[in-house]
């Protein structure tokens, strides 16, 4: 029943006491400003790199088995597999005939070539030759134009489809559907724009690449290349199943006896995710672990603050005990003024990392998760209360006989 | 009469580190009844301020028994003894003991907040205590905007709110010059007029004269414990309430 009337003035008593001491207020509220805003910023970094690995991992594919000589994730001895035999693009329709899970396959293979358009000119752009049936094997969408047809795939026409950032680059004021670039000085024709992607792993988003088909990247480029077959399932409740048929598909393909391991290996998005998961842990843990240290050397200065605002006081907890103040009453006083600093502190912290949090989404997309305001102002009143106790136990335990004659 | 304070052979030790020890108050026994004046006489270090702290419920006896209005008070608890300064006892002391950063009206509700009364209520008494010390315009002042008059008439207002069974006044002109410590014997007259009792510490001989009991403590014991037959009154009420 007390405890409202007492948290009133025990807040009144914080602010009129953090308002007399201004200065030293400000200084002390600015360790845990200090802490509050790495914490914060530390935070939105880390929601920055999660999240441009879940957009890069989309980009992948969630449906896609990506078939390959080599693992993504090297978990297998490096001298037992760096012998396989080369896939071959001719792979993709054989797959295509016997999956049954199989939706749209697609060879992949890529070449760094430089790529103009009048004067502009992307020195090493990625040139990447596969099918027409790659744009429904992708994760990503055309966003302007098409991508190129069967027809057109099957001929070998000289004809692309470019990633947003290779149209930014080359196409900076124009519309590039209808224009001829010049790759390695062979011309095709731009049918089509990739939506931007994003994301962490440069090399695999769709931004940076420019899409030929297979017919003609063999014969201007070459075809012994490192080639990825890209399968699309059907049924994405069942993509282990698919893999096993795959497997199977494989094997029959590369002539691989019963007992003798796979030459090759079957690759998605899951492995990624599951790669990363761990290491963002360990990221964000180190990561708050130290940032965290600074919060913590702001709550030690609080702790001072507050010894000395209760040595400073002694006479007036004397008057407030010889009146009848319980012992109660004088911890929640001092708790509430070191609680009231600390969450100042927070909310200044955050509204000075709100704008740095704006310069962090500059160079890694990102923004202030709305949940770690809610856990700042948590955890400053957190700090306040736990530096502010052993202070106020000592004031609230004070004999008001000697509190009253302290001068 | 009721009684109001019984002190039976209280004594009062301080451990002053090793062997040594002080002895305050070597078996005070003492009986008050309600609605008296009495003054606590004795020079410094005689064992008043002692006897007063643990008649003031600020201490404890270290032997002997504290029965406070029948309720025996020498073996409560910290929180306990507050809640009895709280609600029985008010102070008024020498060097006022005003919070500084708080309005006299803040001052005076003060004891209010730690007996839970409600806001409004709180306000309420408050504003009609200090208009009954003769301060109801100097509410928002802060005590270094008042004198030291004014100061302690504030104090024996914050004093007074609770309607306490005691007034304990130590020392209450010790810091005033003669006029206006003229100013609060007439007021704590007044207030024992109007039928509380009042107990005061000094060692001044002529304001312990306004009492209608003067006890002595010398070498922490009673040494004498008589009736003021010529006491000093003051005909003019000059704060009626």
């Amino acid at each position: 029943m007390h405890f409202l009337t007492e948290l009133k003035e025990g807040l009144l008593i914080s602010f009129r006491a953090i308002r007399a001491n201004k200065m030293r207020s400000v200084l002390t509220t600015l360790g845990i400003v200090i802490g509050i805003v790495s914490v914060t910023l530390m935070s939105t970094a880390i929601e920055g790199v999660n999240r441009a690995f879940d957009k890069s991992a989309k980009a992948f594919g969630t449906d896609v088995l990506y078939i390959e000589k080599f693992p993504w994730v090297n978990s297998e001895d490096w001298a037992s597999i760096r012998n396989r035999r080369d896939l071959k693009a001719s792979y993709a329709a054989q797959i295509e005939r016997k999956s049954s899970f199989a939706d749209a396959v697609a060879p992949v293979m890529a070449t760094r070539r430089p790529v103009t358009y009048l004067s502009n000119t992307i020195d090493d752009g990625l040139v990447t030759g596969t099918t027409s049936e790659y744009s429904s094997a992708a994760g990503v969408t055309v966003e302007d134009g098409r991508f190129f047809n069967a027809e057109e795939s099957g001929g070998g026409r000289p004809v692309c489809a470019i990633g947003a950032t290779v149209a930014e680059n080359l196409f900076p004021k124009e519309d590039p559907i209808g224009k001829t670039l010049r790759v390695a000085g062979h011309p095709f024709t731009v049918v089509g724009v990739f939506e931007k992607q994003g994301g962490l792993f440069g090399e695999f988003t769709s931004d940076t690449r420019i899409y030929v088909p297979l017919v003609a990247f063999q014969s201007f480029f070459g075809g012994r290349r490192y080639v990825t077959i890209q399968v699309k399932v059907s049924d994405i409740k069942r993509m282990e199943d698919a893999k096993i048929e795959l497997e199977g598909v494989m094997r029959t393909i590369r002539n691989i006896l019963p007992g003798k391991a796979n030459d090759f290996n079957i690759n998605q998005q899951e492995i990624l995710t599951q790669t990363f998961a761990p290491i963002s842990l360990v990221i964000a843990s180190i990561g708050l672990f130290i940032t965290g240290l600074s919060l913590f050397v702001g709550g030690i200065g609080i702790m001072n603050i507050m010894f000395v605002s209760v040595t400073e006081r002694t006479k007036e907890i004397g008057i407030r005990k010889a009146i009848g103040a319980p012992r109660r009453s004088i911890l929640m006083q001092f708790l509430s003024e070191s609680a009231a600093l600390c969450l100042m502190g927070g909310l200044i912290g955050l509204i000075v990392s709100y704008p740095l949090s704006l310069i962090v989404d500059q160079f890694l997309p990102t923004s202030m998760p709305l949940s770690i305001v809610f856990i700042s102002i948590l955890i400053s009143l957190t700090v306040g209360v736990i530096s502010g106790f052993l202070p106020a136990y000592r004031a609230a335990r004070m004999d008001p006989v000697e509190a009253l004659r302290y001068e | 009469m009721s009684t109001m304070i019984e002190l039976k052979n209280i004594t009062k030790m301080y451990d002053m580190g090793g062997a040594e020890e002080v002895h305050a108050l070597q078996g005070v026994s003492v009986t008050l009844q309600k609605n008296e004046y009495v003054a606590i006489m004795g020079p410094s270090g005689s064992g008043k301020s002692t006897l007063m702290n643990i008649i003031g419920c600020l201490d404890t006896p270290t032997s002997g028994q504290y029965i406070f209005n029948g309720v025996n008070v020498s073996e409560m608890s910290d929180n306990e003894l507050a809640r009895v300064r709280n609600r029985e006892i008010g102070f008024v002391f020498q060097t006022f003991n005003l919070l500084a950063r708080s309005d006299a009206l803040h001052n005076v509700e003060l004891p209010l907040i730690y007996a839970g009364t409600p806001a409004a209520e709180r306000r309420r008494k408050a504003m009609e205590t200090l208009t009954s010390v003769g301060l109801g315009d100097r509410a928002r002042h802060k005590p270094n905007e008042l004198s030291g008059g004014q100061r302690q008439r504030v104090a024996v207002a914050r004093a007074l709110v609770t309607s306490p069974s005691i007034i304990l006044a130590d020392e209450p002109t010790g810091n005033l010059d003669t006029k206006t410590g003229e100013e609060i014997m007439i007021l704590l007259e007044e207030l024992h007029r109007l039928g509380n009792t009042i107990i005061l510490v000094t060692h001044e001989a002529d304001i312990a004269e306004h009492a209608h009991r003067v006890i002595r403590i010398r070498d922490g014991k009673v040494e004498s414990d008589e009736s003021n037959g010529h006491r000093r009154t003051y005909k003019t009420a000059a704060h009626a309430s």
